[in-house]
């Protein structure tokens, strides 16, 4: 039996136990988080560490007399020693819950869906994924992490609805740098592993890098006209997650989109919806809700919808939306516009190319203002020809401006962004977004 | 009786002899945590949560290179395929191996350590704890304009077992606890958040004393009523002036611009797919001047309630006081064994893994900034006109630790020698050597205190690691400061 298979049946007879456990004051969720990944890490071309990480571990959610908490525990796949952990959680729980005041805005599991959804794939053999990686490396300065296998997702409820997701991943996010030290960054992401796609994705990271061969040059702090390229774009919608197209923020003093609620707007070449039509991350939430596949958040700059989940549904009077629970983009898709790749550089005429950028932060949050730094492959433009790389620049603008006035065009191409984070185990799904120009963008120092 | 096995690490030793692999060194890292997290938002529970998390790593030193496996299959079984995961992997990578890694790298240790507690984390039932949170809410609330009250508390229990086929065998017990209540405060288009001294920086390695205390009602009084207060505070001016910050932005401060640079793995290049590189050079150690002569940064993992104390590093090596920083020079980095090795470079016992599911690398714990000789009415009469800054909300650094721009909640305007009107949205902004350079002075030990973060993030992949950051109130001179739009 493979580990999915070994893992969802668990998963599902902990659910028929779990059902037979309970009072009829009782409900409960239980969920699932897991993987079998391998860890490659690289530095000058060479292994700095590898190893593996099998990691599966299950969430109990009791509710009971208006009241709810959790608790998570190891499941190991083994049926007798999961049941047991289970039954332990259940018992400290039954133990908390009647300590804990009730929640108001409790939301009980209510649906009654099903879905499974196994998106196998063709990873590399672990024995020989160094070498393949580093075939196509030779003479470069190649740092990174490859990182792949299996992740799991499960849910189940006292009600009987069940989800599951599987997905065989890998990704590979390295950085190549010239001698003294600049760099350009590159991912090869996916299902099935292609040698000769990603010696092709390698050769076109190393026609960058030779582009900075020149000595940086020191832009001055100013406004600049400037074109960042998807990965830089990314980066950007990444902060609508935090303080950004959440309800609950909104509604409670948080969110740098508050403006956009009372009637501001942004530029109508921005566009940005929670798109799950790709397929790859799963469309349940922690309480098991469905998200439609597609929910405009911001629509040509104005504010059409928040993410709600049924909790900020029932606080403020909103209708939930499949949202999870902290109300942030899972699989969020920037529209594109009309600005032709070949043109890119005619039109950003002089300024900077950001190709990415790196460790934003709310600077301002009520007023949308963004700090963040450039890095990787960064480039000052004279009449549509690059001059240099740049010394890093910081930056300090607000979206209110750089999605606003000053967007002046967005590419008629998006690139897939893989999410690469693996904090709380590796990550899955990422963002489709399009390269943009913008004029009068505000560095700092 | 179960059918399977399930293996326990007080037998740990058992358990390395019984694994079915032969390499050059074999060490077994278990970790055990039990994490409870509990928060109330507006006087309402908002989450009541355990985490009971169990896991072993083997680490295997074959043909000079290092392979991890790890499992949370606590079975004969699960243990031994990751114990084979780990020597396929060193096996499979040798040739490609950064450096000839040997025991050396993996010293015989043996001995214990455990937090200081200051009382047991049951002293407080579930009931206790909900009802303190719900209270901290409410009393948050001094004011029709607080738009939202915030209050929570994060304890873990962390036991590390480690044993190695040369013979090392560790047990460490630590408990930590983090605190954190904030109010935000609404007029109109203007919002103001005020917190227990930034996001999550009240952490400490002890009992409910860090929280449940004798200051603790005043302090939420205090907080709220500052929310308020910020509201009509005027915006922190744009100019260039003497910056004197509380400690609960110079732990911010220390991390971002003392810490991480110093980290040897950056330096030796691991992180710069991810965290970043480092200015600071090889040739720097015991050349550099980081720093003006009033500059003292240590390493300490020895403060008792300190967070990110313990005995051991999660190699084996036993954990020492160091200096990083003396009068300004630099000394040493924050290299584990491994980057000592690879860079013949000084370094201390730092090299650390945030679970059983993630190999060590350099870490920061302590790094603190040593106390120096002016009280806090002494820093402030010595300034004709500056900004005093506290509690952090923004920040940001390249990836080689340079710029850097960092926010705070609250500030006071400082003239004449006095703290004079409130300010609000304060930033500054510097670039590293500079700003050290222009500190000008350095509070004493009554100005000292200790903060920490759970929330160190860095290392593919990646790891979020508890830090701690003692300091003294600081000033510093000529630094660009600014307000919101």
């Amino acid at each position: 039996m493979s580990f999915n298979t070994e893992m969802f049946a668990g998963f599902q007879q902990l659910a028929v136990d779990l059902r037979s456990a309970l009072t009829a004051e009782e409900c409960f969720v239980l969920t699932l988080s897991g993987e079998d990944s391998l860890f490659t890490r690289f530095n000058c071309a060479q292994v700095r560490q590898s190893g593996t990480v099998r990691d599966v571990r299950c969430t109990l959610k009791l509710f009971k007399d208006g009241r709810t908490c959790w608790q998570k525990f190891p499941c190991m796949g083994e049926v007798e020693i999961d049941r047991l952990q289970a039954q332990q959680a259940l018992a400290d729980l039954r133990g908390q819950i009647t300590q804990i005041s009730p929640d108001p805005y409790l939301v009980l599991p209510i649906g009654q869906e099903h879905s499974v959804r196994d998106r196998s794939g063709e990873l590399l053999s672990p024995d020989i994924a160094a070498t393949t990686i580093l075939a196509a490396v030779k003479g470069l300065d190649f740092t990174g992490i490859y990182a792949a296998g299996v992740n799991l997702r499960g849910y189940a409820d006292s009600n009987g609805q069940e989800h599951w997701f599987s997905a065989d991943t890998f990704t590979l996010d390295y950085s190549l740098f010239t001698p003294d030290g600049q760099a350009v960054k590159g991912a090869y992401a996916g299902a099935v592993w292609d040698t000769e796609k990603y010696q092709q994705q390698i050769d076109r990271s190393r026609q960058q890098l030779s582009r900075l061969q020149q000595t940086p040059k020191s832009i001055q702090r100013g406004k600049y006209r400037t074109y960042f390229a998807p990965a830089a774009v990314a980066n950007l919608v990444d902060m609508l997650a935090w303080g950004g197209v959440s309800e609950a923020d909104l509604q409670q003093g948080q969110s740098s989109l508050a403006p956009l609620r009372d009637g501001d707007y942004l530029s109508s070449l921005f566009s940005v919806a929670e798109d799950f039509t790709s397929g790859m991350v799963p469309r349940f939430n922690q309480m098991g809700e469905v998200a439609v596949d597609q929910l405009p958040l911001i629509a040509e700059g104005k504010l059409v919808n928040t993410l709600v989940s049924s909790r900020s549904a029932r606080e403020y009077g909103k209708v939930a939306n499949g949202a999870n629970d902290q109300e942030s983009p899972r699989s969020p898709v920037v529209a594109t516009g009309t600005l032709a790749q070949e043109q890119i550089l005619a039109t950003l005429g002089t300024g900077l190319y950001l190709s990415n950028v790196h460790y934003l932060n709310w600077s301002d949050r009520q007023s949308g203002r963004v700090t963040g730094m450039t890095r990787y492959a960064c480039f000052w433009l004279e009449d549509g020809e690059i001059v240099a790389p740049i010394e890093n620049l910081r930056f300090d603008a607000s979206l209110y401006d750089f999605w606003g006035r000053d967007l002046l065009a967005v590419t008629n191409f998006s690139e897939y962004i893989a999410t690469m984070d693996s904090y709380d185990g590796r990550s899955l799904g990422g963002s489709w977004v399009p390269g943009m120009l913008i004029q009068n963008f505000t560095y700092t120092l | 009786m179960l059918a399977t096995v399930l293996l326990q690490p007080e037998n740990l030793d058992k358990i390395l002899a019984d694994l079915p692999i032969e390499a050059d060194w074999i060490g077994l890292r278990w970790v055990k945590v039990i994490d409870r997290t509990r928060s109330a938002r507006d006087g309402v529970p908002q989450t009541n949560g355990n985490s009971i998390n169990s896991g072993v790593m083997v680490e295997v030193i074959v043909n000079g290179q290092i392979g991890y496996g790890s499992t949370n299959l606590l079975t004969p079984a699960g243990i031994a395929a990751a114990a084979q995961a780990a020597h396929q992997q060193a096996s499979a990578t040798a040739k490609y191996h950064l450096h000839t890694w040997s025991i050396t790298q993996r010293p015989k240790t043996t001995g214990n350590y455990k937090s200081a507690q200051a009382n047991s984390l049951d002293s407080l039932s579930v009931a206790a704890i909900d009802e303190l949170l719900i209270k901290i809410c409410r009393s948050l609330k001094v004011s029709d304009q607080i738009v939202q009250t915030r209050a929570m508390v994060n304890t873990k229990e962390i036991e590390t077992f480690y044993v190695s086929s040369n013979g090392s065998s560790i047990y460490q017990q630590v408990q930590l606890l983090v605190s954190d209540y904030g109010a935000t405060a609404q007029a109109g288009s203007i919002t103001q958040t005020r917190s227990n001294g930034g996001m999550s920086s009240h952490c400490y390695q002890g009992g409910w004393d860090y929280l449940d205390n004798s200051s603790l009602w005043a302090r939420v009084q205090q907080i709220g009523s500052q929310a308020v207060e910020l509201l009509t505070a005027q915006e922190c001016p744009n100019t260039t002036t003497t910056l004197v910050l509380d400690p609960d932005q110079m732990l911010l401060q220390i991390h971002e611009s003392i810490g991480h640079p110093l980290e040897i793995d950056r330096i030796l290049g691991d992180e710069r797919n991810y965290a970043g590189g480092s200015f600071v050079k090889p040739s720097d150690f015991g050349n550099l001047t980081y720093g003006s002569p009033l500059m003292n940064v240590t390493f300490d993992p020895t403060v008792s309630d300190e967070f990110a104390s313990y005995g051991f590093d999660d190699s084996g090596t036993v954990a020492k006081r160091e200096y990083l920083i003396q009068n300004g020079q630099l000394l040493r980095g924050l290299g584990g064994a491994d980057s000592q090795a690879r860079s013949g470079l000084p370094g201390v016992s730092c090299s650390r893994a945030c679970d059983w599911n993630r190999p060590p690398i350099d870490r920061m714990a302590n790094i603190n900034l040593e106390p120096g000789e002016s009280s806090f009415v002494e820093i402030i009469s010595q300034v004709e006109s500056g900004v005093y800054m506290e509690s952090n909300r923004s920040w940001s650094i390249d990836d080689q630790r340079h710029k850097f721009q960092f926010g705070c909640e609250y500030a006071q305007r400082i003239e004449n020698g006095k703290l004079t009107e409130t300010l609000r949205n304060p930033n500054y902004r510097d670039i590293t050597p500079k700003f050290w350079g222009n500190l000008v002075a350095v509070g004493n030990a009554e100005t000292w205190k200790t903060y920490g973060s759970p929330y160190c993030g860095k290392g593919e992949p990646n790891q979020l690691i508890w830090v701690g950051h003692g300091s003294p109130v600081a000033a510093f001179a000529n630094v660009e400061v600014f307000g919101g739009n």
